[in-house]
């Protein structure tokens, strides 16, 4: 058991199954096959990352450096909120970047979701948290790898 | 001034008394909505302050229709409701369709009118509702002349779409954030941008230092994607590449950086980069552009050749030969459009072929295409039998239908978002011109 402190972006208490990108994560190429096919679950389907291609996220406690890739990347996050086909969090070992912020501000201001996002976690969090892994969010930005 | 502290209670940011009483709702709900977004969004980053925008014309990324983005429409609808609009005016990406010049079957059209894109005309009257600029308005590279979207040094902007972000920082030396689509629209509303970031000078500064050291002047699209790969969002200030471009900013210079700068955003998440003695910050402040701890990364032949080896390819049967290709993710220039056809006109005579060996569509922005077609290239190239439309391939890729399809493209940003595959140009025209072997 680890725990680790981050900055709270949108806070929330959350134990749930850790999907781990070790790589920054595309949003718009993770998230779109599931937008486009109207998938009551997101699948991730970027091809150039491994580490979520094919895998559920929808529920899961989504691990990752930033996001990266378009700038529609903050419109789709508000998007899968909105359907509450969205990760229940997102922890980010590094600052939160411009997109993933946006998203998760669109959500909170537009939708009233309830997605959590915690960042500046650290590095060491994302070398040692793993795909399967429990993780308990706590509102304070307490993160633990159970 | 005073802070938003005292009166809204949840605020840090110093705003002015006009922004706190939108933020507290005396010019409607949705109005103050649109602020409480910008402002929380620039608390994230630590902006002290919201920053007026300075050139009249936003750039928005969303202009795709997609069925599933409710919650655009549903603002957008509601936004229109309070009788809210930008200030100034806006361009937007390209268009996802057009089945005049990229042709469809029956079957795509069925599920690109009723499923994908079944939004879009009731989208594209939102977008002149809030204010877009003009029927011309759609595309990717607004900041070409023939468009007309072109700030200036040290403009504020609040645009979105990531390569025109970078084109316009890196380029043109405007100040931008990579701001997400809907963020790009209430800055623009509202008429300010969160001060952080690539706004500011220290967030302009290069943490990485790259070394151009290849053989011979490297594919702009492979470059940009290893620089991406590597700097993800960081600024990098590249030596080296002056000595394959010189030192001025000219048409042909201007092009190659379009390219490379799609390829860095998208493969990584870069929003400005300096090209020592040829970009504007770059020519005026050289290595005080570079912070002291900067990393390095060498950059040589055989760097471009792993690189270009790691893209997975997607096609359905890759034995099979490309049945398709898409030129022009980002739109491409006016001079591209005419070298293309210089090089497809003589390819054509090499192979001794009168057209193109596959379906091969080229996009620009409208501006851009009616300019061409003014041109004597414009005949020529569509007398080899090449297609030529305003369409953003992506958008257009990006749809299950087309995964029966072989397509083939040179753009790196292309590559990324669908199952498309990657060739560098001489290999992409060799394919074009029917060349053996490809």
């Amino acid at each position: 058991m680890k725990s680790f402190k981050g900055r709270v972006i949108a806070g929330g208490n959350f134990k749930g199954e850790a999907v781990v990108s070790r790589q920054g994560l595309n949003t718009l190429a993770t998230f779109q096959k599931s937008a486009l096919t109207r998938s009551k679950e997101v699948i991730g389907s970027d091809q150039n990352n491994p580490d979520v291609f094919g895998k559920k996220l929808t529920g899961k406690v989504l691990c990752l450096p930033q996001t990266i890739g378009s700038t529609t990347g903050g419109l789709v996050i508000q998007t899968v909120c909105s359907l509450k086909a969205n990760p229940a969090a997102f922890l980010f070992s590094e600052h939160i970047d411009s997109l993933a912020a946006s998203g998760i501000v669109l959500a909170k201001v537009w939708e009233n979701s309830d997605v959590i996002a915690i960042d500046l976690l650290g590095q060491e969090f994302l070398d040692t948290v793993k795909t399967g892994d429990t993780v308990e969010i706590k509102e304070d930005g307490t993160v633990t790898i159970l | 001034m005073s802070t938003a502290e005292t009166r809204a209670g949840e605020y840090k940011m110093e705003l002015t008394q006009e922004q706190l009483d939108i933020l507290e709702g005396k010019k409607g709900e949705t109005m103050a909505k649109v602020i409480k977004t910008v402002v929380m969004f620039g608390e994230i980053f630590g902006a002290k302050r919201l920053v007026p925008i300075t050139h009249n014309s936003g750039h928005l990324v969303t202009s795709f229709g997609i069925g599933i983005l409710a919650p655009l429409y549903r603002t957008m609808d509601e936004l229109i409701n309070a009788g809210i609009k930008v200030k100034g005016d806006f361009t937007v990406d390209p268009r996802p369709l057009d089945y005049k010049n990229v042709k469809c079957t029956m079957l795509e059209k069925l599920l690109f009118n009723k499923i994908l894109y079944s939004k879009q005309e009731q989208y594209e009257s939102q977008l002149k509702k809030v204010g877009l600029k003009d029927e011309d308005g759609f595309t990717c590279t607004c900041y070409l002349p023939e468009v007309g979207n072109t700030p200036k040094e040290g403009d504020i902007l609040a645009w979105a779409e990531s390569s025109a972000v970078v084109y316009a920082n890196s380029v043109l030396g405007a100040r931008c954030n990579r701001n997400s689509g809907m963020l790009d629209l209430f800055s623009s509303i509202v008429g300010y941008v969160p001060e952080f970031g690539l706004l500011t000078d220290e967030g302009r500064k290069a943490s990485w230092k790259v070394y151009v050291n290849t053989t011979k002047k490297p594919e702009a699209q492979v470059l940009g994607s290893a620089i991406g790969m590597k700097v993800m969002e960081d600024v990098p200030y590249v030596y080296g590449l002056d000595k394959f471009l010189g030192t001025e900013l000219n048409d042909e210079n201007k092009s190659y950086l379009k390219d490379f700068g799609a390829a860095t955003a998208s493969n990584g998440a870069v929003g400005l980069y300096h090209i020592d003695n040829l970009t504007p910050e770059a020519k005026r402040c050289g290595e005080e552009l570079i912070k002291p701890d900067a990393k390095e990364y060498i950059i040589d032949d055989a760097e471009l050749e792993r690189i270009k080896n790691s893209y997975p390819i997607m096609w359905k049967d890759p034995n099979k030969k490309a049945d398709k290709c898409f030129i022009g993710c980002p739109h491409l220039t006016l001079q591209q459009l005419k070298d293309w056809t210089d090089k497809i006109e003589k390819g054509l005579k090499e192979t001794g072929r009168k057209k193109v060996a596959l379906t091969t569509v080229f996009t620009a922005a409208p501006g851009v295409v009616k300019e061409f077609q003014k041109s004597e290239h414009y005949p020529r190239l569509m007398a080899a039998g090449a297609k030529l439309s305003s369409i953003c391939p992506l958008m257009y890729t990006n749809n299950p239908l087309t995964k029966k399809y072989n397509i083939a493209t040179n753009s790196n940003k292309l590559r990324t978002y669908s199952a498309a595959r990657f060739y560098e140009d001489d290999e992409m025209l060799a394919i074009i011109v029917g060349k053996e072997g490809h």
